[in-house]
């Protein structure tokens, strides 16, 4: 059995899974169930943060994966967002790269910019 | 002096809910006033994922949860102004503003929601020893430094206090390349969220020292070494614990607070414990008129809470410019054993269902917390798991509350049985 806290939402339940055959025990949601097996075969994260725009009055556009991506290629995409240069106007949502570090995620902007 | 209906001190979170539930109400000349650039509040530097799991059934990051609420907003005739700051407020509802647009001026509000937000312990709060050397900030600050302006703060990075802002900045330093060699904690357990510790801290193999602290800065101009300690249960520093290390940054998550020097300006009641207004179950502060709702009033761990509880504040200022307010016997709500705090209050009997928020002093499992009237217990409500880091909130329906008879009510955590 190996002990989890489920990070899918912010109770944070403390999960049981079991190494054989992935059963989750302790979740409070079905979702649950999915981040504890999950967590065992492939862990995922989305991954936050900011990339360098142009012509607003912002530095700094925040942006995020549209899916999470592989534990192990997290600081692969960081590289990959580090050299982008965005020019403003940019919406929410907006791809503004995609399949980051080989992955089948987008990098999309979560602000708008005008 | 020009006049509004409403005044919402604060356009972040609590003052967005609050102006677009006051809106749907029928109010229709709600005046914000924000001090930043934008509107948003601190959701514009929290880039991070997390945020409206409850109010919009999914995850998304501060700025787009910031934005969903300016899409709404805008799309009433809710007038936000930003750049302006707020430098009285009175009893009689006047506040005294400044901007470079318009100047000095008064306003006299209706109704005024506060949702000024709480702002971080800083080093001189805490009192640590040590050099005043550059290189010591608040998470919040390093936060808005890389995600809003776009700096590096520095390359390595020690965390004190493992509050969620700790934590994120600990991921955050990190992914942008910068070594994060340990976070200390001096409670033995950590003040954020259990989610934050396992994706911040584990995810990155950065240590987690509870039960420790700083006891020594060094450094002349900028930061070189930071002395770390092991605490006693009386939370003293045991000598021969020491751990030196060398690093560039210090980033302090050692607390947030109600940022409540308006509310005392204008003369309205605080609670020692929360630091924030006392109110009634509609959010209105000891001054008719006055609402409090959002970190100003307690601190709160997701923003969620925040909105829902501003939809409420936002609501009662409407009802109180429409000439309804509740009323009924005062029924006080008095925090008992484990429990720090309690929002509400009090309440209005025979005001309905009533929600309390509130938190627990210590770490806690399989408990129960009851509510007492007099020495009759009215309500038990089972708990697996209670934290600090966590609020809790129990429901109290009407039919309960009709039947009380005396006039406190107590809210406490049953003691273990052994």
């Amino acid at each position: 059995m190996k002990e989890l806290i489920c990070i899918t939402c912010p109770k944070g339940c403390h999960l049981k899974v079991d190494e054989k055959t992935f059963a989750v025990t302790g979740n409070a949601c079905p979702r649950g169930a999915v981040y504890g097996e999950n967590e065992l075969r492939n862990p995922v994260r989305v991954l936050t943060s900011t990339v360098a725009v142009l012509g607003s009055g912002a530095q700094r556009l925040p942006v995020k994966t549209d899916r999470p991506i592989p534990k192990g290629k997290l600081f692969a995409a960081m590289d990959e967002l580090n050299k982008l240069r965005i020019s403003a106007p940019v919406h929410v949502g907006d791809v503004l790269l995609p399949h980051i570090a080989g992955t089948d995620s987008n990098l999309v902007a979560t602000k708008t910019l005008l | 002096m020009t006049t509004h209906e409403l005044v919402i001190i604060g356009g972040g979170p609590a003052g967005l809910a609050a102006a677009l539930s006051a809106w749907e109400q029928g109010v229709r000349d709600i005046l914000i006033l924000e001090r930043d650039k934008e509107a948003g509040g601190i959701l514009n530097q929290c880039i991070h994922n997390g945020f409206g799991l409850h109010r919009f059934q999914e995850e998304l990051t501060g700025p787009e949860y910031a934005g969903r609420y300016l899409d709404l907003v805008g799309k009433t005739g809710v007038q936000i102004r930003t750049d302006t700051m707020v430098l009285d407020l009175d009893e009689r509802r006047v506040l005294h503003t400044i901007s470079p647009q318009y100047g000095y001026e008064a306003i006299q509000a209706g109704a005024v929601v506060l949702a000024m937000g709480c702002r971080e312990r800083t080093r001189g709060a805490i009192s640590i020893p040590g050099a005043r050397c550059s290189g010591i900030f608040t998470a919040g600050a390093a936060q808005r430094f890389l995600n809003i302006e776009g700096y590096m703060v520095g390359k390595r990075v020690v965390i004190l206090g493992s509050g969620d802002i700790g934590l994120i900045m600990a991921r955050r330093m990190t992914l942008e390349g910068a070594k994060v060699l340990a976070c200390v904690e001096l409670m033995p357990y950590s003040g954020g969220l259990n989610r934050n510790i396992v994706q911040c801290l584990n995810d990155f193999d950065i240590p987690l020292y509870l039960s420790h602290t700083v006891t020594d800065i060094r450094g002349k101009d900028r930061l070189a070494q930071v002395v770390v300690s092991q605490v006693d249960e009386t939370r003293a520093p045991i000598a021969g614990t020491e751990m030196v290390f060398d690093c560039d940054t210090l980033l302090l998550s050692v607390g947030l607070l109600p940022e409540n020097e308006l509310s005392r300006q204008a003369g309205v009641v605080i609670d020692r414990r929360t630091n924030g207004p006392v109110v009634w179950e509609n959010r209105e502060t000891s001054i008719p008129g006055v609402f409090a709702c959002g970190n100003v009033l307690h601190v709160h761990d997701l923003v969620d809470y925040v909105s829902a509880e501003s939809e409420a504040a936002g609501r009662a200022a409407a009802a109180f410019l429409q000439g309804k307010s509740p009323e009924g016997p005062e029924l006080k709500l008095e925090p008992g054993f484990d429990v720090g705090y309690t929002v509400p209050q009090h309440v209005h009997k025979g005001a309905g269902d009533v929600e309390i928020f509130f938190r627990v002093r210590s770490v806690r499992r399989n408990t129960a917390i009851r509510v007492r009237d007099g020495q009759t217990q009215i309500a038990r409500f089972r708990r697996e798991h209670m934290a600090p880091g966590e609020m809790e909130t129990i429901k109290l329906p009407r039919v309960l509350l009709d039947r009380v008879q005396g006039d406190t009510l107590t809210i406490e955590i049953e003691e273990a049985e052994a």
